[in-house]
């Protein structure tokens, strides 16, 4: 059985939220250890968004970043993102390297460090799935990172036609990461599928 | 100072010269640009998969979709006061963003899949496609210019085109 947006009333939604916390933290933790710094986070939000409203979710559509993505299947599937600004994410490189490996004021991202980000990103996600797996029982695989560094709304797009196909609104597990000295801020969107919301709220027993 | 007016995804509309109809950050999506000549009335649609027969329940969005946004985009020209037969087509968008490498993944061909379909639908309706800037790895926006139908594609370390 598949949920529909309708269906998913505030409960669900306290739920999928403090899924998102569990998964969130441990993802924290991981990009904490990785980077040798604190690294705070938001209370992540579950929100419904419209395909009208993304500007005011996501900022400016052409807004430039560097987005990380993966897949998950398994019990259930959906789509991880982790975003960042351009900036955040040399700091980021910055922090884990400890060098610069491309001129100062480069616009684009070496292969070099397109690799460390997707690395980053798979370590992160890693540990927000694996969370979300002790805490549901629910067995997933995360695919192998992809890298863009372009406009948020071409990057979201592929995420929003797979919800496009049964409705006009996308739900989004949303969190902030930042560091200390806001040098680096990240959003790290979790995207499952429609079909499964019903899975995990099974998982949970609660529905 | 003529006005811009900005198409969102899953949105369409038009215009009669003058102003700007423009869509940001085109990924997957297709930005289809009708423009008629004579009359100088434009119209942009921002559609995200190529056919409705996918959509379940019985209200759909239309300008989702290339094959029902584009007859809604034809109907609401038509009345502004534009003649199909004086409607000419271009595109934009259609990327694959994020390469697959776990073998076939169709969610992210989606692009080139809503192009076929796209050209496809306006060659049955005998609109010209007179320009088109598609697929590929990166996004697009695009803003339409109702006095000349000159379509600017702005890119993010591509350049910059006028089609």
């Amino acid at each position: 059985m598949s949920l529909s947006f309708e269906q998913i009333n505030e409960s669900y939604m306290d739920i999928l939220k403090e899924l998102g916390n569990i998964g969130a933290g441990n993802a924290a933790t991981s990009l904490s250890v990785m980077l040798n710094r604190r690294i705070d986070m938001s209370v992540p939000q579950a929100r419904i968004v419209g395909f009208g409203d993304l500007e005011s979710i996501i900022g400016p559509e052409d807004a430039l970043v560097a987005a990380i993505y993966l897949e998950f299947t398994g019990d259930i599937q959906g789509t991880i993102m982790f975003v960042l600004s351009q900036d955040s994410a040399k700091n980021l490189l910055l922090l884990l390297i400890g060098c610069e490996m491309n001129p100062k004021g480069s616009d684009a991202f070496s292969e070099l460090e397109i690799s460390a980000l997707q690395e980053v990103g798979n370590i992160v996600a890693g540990a927000y799935l694996g969370a979300v797996a002790r805490f549901t029982n629910l067995t997933m695989k995360l695919s192998v990172p992809s890298f863009a560094f372009d406009m948020i709304g071409a990057v979201l797009s592929v995420p929003l036609i797979e919800f496009g196909q049964m409705s006009d609104k996308a739900l989004f597990i949303e969190t902030d990461f930042l560091n200390g000295g806001d040098s680096i801020k990240g959003d790290f969107l979790v995207i499952p599928d429609m079909e499964s919301y019903s899975i995990i709220l099974n998982a949970l027993g609660v529905m | 100072m003529s006005g811009v007016i900005k198409v969102g995804m899953a949105d369409l509309n038009a215009i009669v010269s003058p102003g700007i109809l423009t869509t940001l950050g085109l990924g997957s999506c297709v930005g289809i640009v009708f423009y008629d000549n004579k009359n100088k009335i434009g119209g942009m649609a921002h559609v995200m998969l190529p056919t409705s027969r996918i959509a379940n329940g019985d209200k759909i969005n239309e300008a989702k979709f290339a094959d029902t946004a584009i007859e809604k985009l034809l109907e609401l020209m038509i009345s502004m006061g534009a003649k199909q037969t004086f409607i000419t087509a271009k595109l934009a968008g259609g990327a694959q963003m994020f390469a697959s490498r776990n073998g076939s993944n169709d969610v992210l061909k989606i692009g080139h899949k809503n192009v076929e379909q796209t050209l496809k639908i306006l060659q049955e309706k005998n609109i010209k496609v007179v320009a088109q800037d598609t697929g590929s790895n990166y996004g697009r926006t695009i803003e339409l210019y109702s006095e000349s139908g000159l379509l600017l594609v702005k890119t993010i370390g591509h350049g910059v085109k006028e089609i």
